[in-house]
């Protein structure tokens, strides 16, 4: 059973009071994330919203050790940290329980400028556990593309909307086999928490990616932030499973789309409530546009319906 | 207590019995010649157990320094090597252990830098680093690269800034010298255990790194400009009380060689300053009283040192293997000559490049320029 929102603990190690936009999904994520971790944890972050909004030194919205690091070095660095916490435990330098070392990167430091140093770590199976919070664009830098933004997106560097599909990393992520892959959504902070406490309690590398819906890069209204993140499961733009040793398992709603119990939702009202495909929408070729979004979606559910069936 | 262990050691496997005698806990390492050997030596010595530490084979050297600055953060001792375009490739996170005030100690083992491309020495490497706020030797024997690695982490720690030793590739790392290893526990005493006043500790949450406003960021570069002057005494107390234990000498931030009564002073870095004793004696049998400054502290450049020690009215002959680009001549020169103005207006400098790329640096050879050089 998924554990209910009602259910999760009462401990916040998000503080009150920090620079997030009102709305922003990517601290209620990490709301849940602290929920599930708990106090003994430390926590790395590259450049993104999530380092703009912690607070200026010395203050700290985070009630965790933080440190910023190069925007590259995600993978890397926790690596470095979880080889010096368990040398120096095995030392007698540190006592207690090992703290989890986790990153909180946003899509750019993960699918783009972070992928080489995070699939190094993922190879040599170092304890961490990688967030990716992926808002589908370099929200903090006023919205340019990145990997994960998907076809037809309007942003600052594709004016006309982004002709390619994203890349799904989290398939690449398992394709690394490490012990657990996950990814989530802020709607469903119940299936987050179980998620997180999983990646928590398994040893090796373990990579959760969470969508993000960010109202400034998507253009809605900073109220909708968890409707958006529903839509877009519901119309198959985002699915939710998890992979533990290799075995895909589908979640709840996205399970019932991949085994055809419930038809996916037309992918037209989900892109009509974001401004982020306006131009797209408004553009003589929308149709065909549409079309090619949609046949985005329609691929990935048919081809991670296929590889969940792959369980060698 | 045991004896010294005296042994025959190429400089590239005398730098990885340094980071075994330092008791280092992390090392990240990536491969790149000439540098290569000193990381398959340490990988080698925490598989079999002589050095319980980690090794983390990493994917590139910008992931070999953050994965040690942030190791350092946690509070860990952290050891890495590089070489040429993989110091480059650091770049950015050189400025993150420096700023971070993370004592990180690297060995870059000097190699020209591509393109096009070559293997072999030069100090195009280290010198293009100036600017990033670590604290830099430059060793010119096999012995003076392990003990200097010690007296890097010492220093390192005690100032909270990252130190680089540079040697050179092949002439150095590859050539077999002997090498003198103190009895651990002499090790013991001139190096204390890492004690970090500050690491990444869940029970005191706190920031690193973080966004500032100015007035927070510019006393930050101010305090890291200062401290870098601060570690020119904390060098000469780490090289003294080295010899006070071991009973060996390197010379301190810088060494000299006949110099109280030259008047052709020497001046250059790493191998081809201890080759430069040669020329200077070479230079002395031809009746010119020759003598040789070596600074073995690059950074911060040793000033007052080098002012108190060249003789009155010496000819200073800089023998630079590197380009100053935008200058004629080399870096070394280019910093002489800065802490010379208005100090000493006595002393002359003149500057040649040479030995890029690994040509050969003789001591007949450099006599012959030396002495080419006084009528430049």
């Amino acid at each position: 059973m998924t554990t209910s929102i009602k259910q999760l603990p009462d401990i916040e190690q998000v503080l009150s009071g920090n620079g997030a936009c009102g709305g922003c999904p990517a601290t209620m994520g990490l709301r849940v994330v602290g929920k599930a971790l708990g106090s003994n944890a430390i926590m790395l972050l590259t450049p993104s919203c999530a380092v703009a909004s912690m607070g200026m030194t010395p203050k700290l919205g985070y009630n965790w050790p933080c440190i910023n690091i190069c925007f590259a070095s995600a993978g890397s660095s926790a690596s470095g940290i979880t080889h010096a916490v368990e040398i120096m435990q095995e030392k007698g330098r540190l006592q207690g329980e090992l703290p989890t070392v986790f990153t909180w990167t946003g899509d750019g430091g993960t699918y783009d400028i972070g992928f080489q140093a995070l699939s190094a770590a993922a190879e040599r199976n170092d304890n961490i556990i990688h967030f990716c919070y992926n808002n589908e664009a370099y929200s903090n830098t006023g919205v340019q593309r990145s990997g994960a933004t998907p076809r037809g997106c309007f942003t600052t560097t594709t004016p006309t909307g982004k002709r390619q599909p994203k890349k799904n990393l989290a398939l690449l992520m398992l394709e690394h086999n490490i012990p657990y892959v996950a990814t989530a959504n802020v709607a469903y902070p119940g299936d987050l928490y179980d998620k997180v406490v999983k990646a928590k309690n398994t040893p090796g590398t373990k990579y959760i990616e969470i969508l993000a819906p960010c109202y400034l890069g998507w253009q809605f209204d900073m109220s909708e932030t968890v409707q958006m993140s529903r839509a877009a499961v519901r119309c198959g733009a985002w699915l939710l499973w998890e992979a533990e040793n290799g075995k895909i398992n589908f979640n709840n709603p996205s399970a019932r789309i991949i085994s055809g119990k419930k038809a996916a939702e037309p992918v037209d009202e989900y892109l009509m409530n974001q401004g982020r495909f306006n131009r797209l929408l408004k553009g003589p070729d929308a149709t065909q546009r549409i079309a090619e979004i949609q046949g985005d979606i329609d691929r990935e559910i048919a081809f991670m319906r296929e590889r969940a069936k792959i369980t060698v | 207590m045991k004896a010294a262990q005296v042994t025959m050691e190429t400089g590239a496997h005398a730098a990885a019995l340094a980071v075994k005698s330092a008791r280092v806990d992390v090392v990240p390492g990536y491969p790149i010649t000439p540098q290569t050997s000193i990381m398959e030596a340490v990988a080698e010595m925490v598989e079999n157990g002589e050095l319980h530490a980690r090794f983390i084979p990493v994917e590139g050297e910008h992931s070999a320094m953050a994965a040690a600055v942030a190791a350092s953060a946690a509070g860990a001792r952290v050891f890495t090597a590089t070489s040429a375009n993989g110091l480059l490739y650091m770049h950015e996170v050189l400025h993150m252990a420096s700023g971070g005030r993370l004592p990180v100690v690297m060995c870059n083992v000097n190699r020209g830098i591509f393109a096009p491309w070559t293997l072999w020495a030069d100090h195009q490497d280290s010198m293009a680093q100036r600017d990033t706020g670590w604290i830099q030797y430059h060793c010119s024997s096999n012995q003076e690269v392990f003990n200097t690695i010690l007296q890097a982490f010492r220093v390192a720690e005690q100032i909270n800034i990252p130190v680089m030793v540079n040697f050179d590739g092949f002439t150095i790392s590859h050539c077999l010298m002997p090498l003198t290893v103190p009895p651990q526990e002499e090790i013991d005493r001139f190096l204390p255990p890492h004690e970090p006043e500050w690491r990444l500790d869940p029970a005191h949450p706190s920031s690193f790194s973080n966004v500032t406003n100015a007035p927070e960021y510019a006393p930050f570069r101010q305090m890291l400009s200062d401290d870098i002057m601060a570690a020119i005494p904390l060098v000469k107390q780490a090289a003294q009380e080295y010899k006070d234990i071991t009973g060996m000498w390197d010379g301190d931030t810088i060494d000299t060689y006949r110099l109280e009564d030259a008047e052709v002073v020497a001046f250059a870095v790493n191998s081809m300053a201890a080759e430069l004793r040669l020329s200077v004696d070479i230079l002395r049998e031809q009746g010119i009283k020759a003598g040789l400054l070596r600074p073995r502290l690059y950074l911060p450049f040793p000033a007052e040192d080098i002012i108190n020690a060249l003789p009155q009215n010496a000819q200073v002959m800089v023998l630079d293997r590197n380009y100053n680009f935008g200058h004629p001549g080399g870096i070394l020169a280019a910093e002489l000559k800065s802490v010379l103005f208005g100090r000493r207006n006595d002393i002359t400098v003149k500057n040649r490049v040479m030995g890029i790329g690994g040509i050969d640096l003789t001591r007949r050879f450099m006599a012959d320029e030396i002495r080419a050089m006084m009528d430049d």
